[in-house]
C-alpha cells in the first residue's frame, strides 16, 4: 500500500513525461520542442529519485539537462531563427505518423495490461550506496563493470575526436 | 492503490511512441534527433524500472541505463557536428533538400 504523498509524486510526474513528451513533436517552433524535451528529461531525473536511484537522477540531469539540451539549444540557435514556425505538415505525411505510433500504443499497451503476472510486481529494495556503485563500476569480477567502462571511455575519446574532425573549418 | 509495474511503463510507453511520432513526421534535422533523445529516454525509464521492480537486488538495469545514458551523449554530440557541417554546406538542415548525394 502506498501513502498519499507517494501517488500525488507519481501523478505529477507521469503527467510532466506524458505532456511534455507529447509537445515536444508536436509544437511548431523548435526552440520550444527542445525546452520541452528538458521538462521530460526532468521529469524523467524525478521519477529516477522516486525510485531510489539518486546516483542514476542526478547523472540524468547533469548529463542531459545539462549536457545535450545545451547542445541542442546552441545548435538551433546556429541553424534556424528562433521565432519561425515550422511548416505545416502535410496531411498524408501526419496519418502517416500518427497511424505508426497509436498502433505501436495500442499493441504494445494491450500486451502489458494483459500480463496479469506482472501487476503484482511492486518496488522493492534500496538506494545502492555509492560505495557499490563505485565497486562494481571499478571492479573486474562477476556483475562488475571496468571493461564497458573503459570501452565507453574510448568511445568518448573517439566521440570527441570525430567531432572535431567533422565540424572544423576546412 | 499500489503503484504496480504498470504504472511506470505507460507513461515510458507513451514518451516512445511520441518519439516515433516525431521521428515520422519532423523534417527539421535537430527535431528528429530531439524525438530520437525521447525514445532513448524512455527506453533508459525502462531499464530502471524492471531492474527496481523484478530485480531488486542486483544493479544491472540501472547499469545499462548509466552507459546508455553515457552512449547518448556521444551520439547527440557526433550528430549535431554531423548537422551543423551539413548546414554550412548547403545553408539548411530540412531533410526533404538534403539530396547532394542521392543521385
Amino acid at each position: 500500500m502506498e501513502s498519499v504523498g507517494s501517488i500525488i509524486v507519481y501523478v505529477v510526474i507521469a503527467l510532466a513525461i506524458i505532456i511534455c513528451s507529447v509537445l515536444a513533436v508536436t509544437t511548431r517552433k523548435i526552440l520550444r520542442a527542445a525546452t520541452y524535451l528538458l521538462f521530460a528529461l526532468f521529469a524523467t531525473a524525478a521519477l529516477y529519485f522516486k525510485l531510489d536511484y539518486e546516483f542514476l537522477g542526478a547523472v540524468q540531469i547533469a548529463v542531459y539537462a545539462g549536457g545535450i539540451v545545451v547542445l541542442f539549444v546552441f545548435s538551433i540557435l546556429l541553424t534556424s531563427h528562433p521565432g519561425d514556425n515550422s511548416a505545416k505538415l502535410a496531411s498524408k505525411k501526419r496519418v502517416l505518423g500518427l497511424l505508426a505510433a497509436v498502433a505501436m500504443l495500442v499493441v504494445a499497451g494491450y500486451s502489458l495490461i494483459s500480463r496479469t503476472s506482472m501487476l503484482a510486481a511492486t518496488a522493492a529494495g534500496d538506494n545502492p550506496a555509492m560505495k557499490e556503485i563505485g565497486t562494481a563500476l571499478m571492479g573486474t569480477g562477476h556483475g562488475q563493470y571496468l571493461l564497458p567502462f573503459e570501452a565507453i571511455s574510448v568511445l568518448l575519446l573517439a566521440c570527441i575526436i570525430g567531432g572535431v574532425a567533422i565540424a572544423r573549418k576546412r | 492503490m499500489d503503484l504496480t509495474i504498470l504504472y511506470y511503463l505507460i507513461p515510458s510507453l507513451i514518451m516512445f511512441c511520441c518519439g516515433v511520432y516525431g521521428f515520422i513526421t519532423r523534417r527539421n534535422m535537430i527535431a528528429i534527433l530531439i524525438s530520437l533523445e525521447l525514445m532513448l529516454n524512455s527506453v533508459d525509464i525502462n531499464f530502471v524500472v524492471f531492474n527496481r521492480f523484478l530485480f531488486p537486488g542486483d544493479m544491472e538495469g540501472m547499469f545499462f541505463t548509466l552507459f546508455a545514458i553515457g552512449l547518448a551523449a556521444a551520439e547527440t554530440a557526433l550528430a549535431i557536428a554531423i548537422i551543423i557541417n551539413v548546414f554550412r554546406v548547403s545553408e539548411n538542415i530540412d531533410v526533404r533538400d538534403i539530396t547532394k548525394m542521392k543521385y
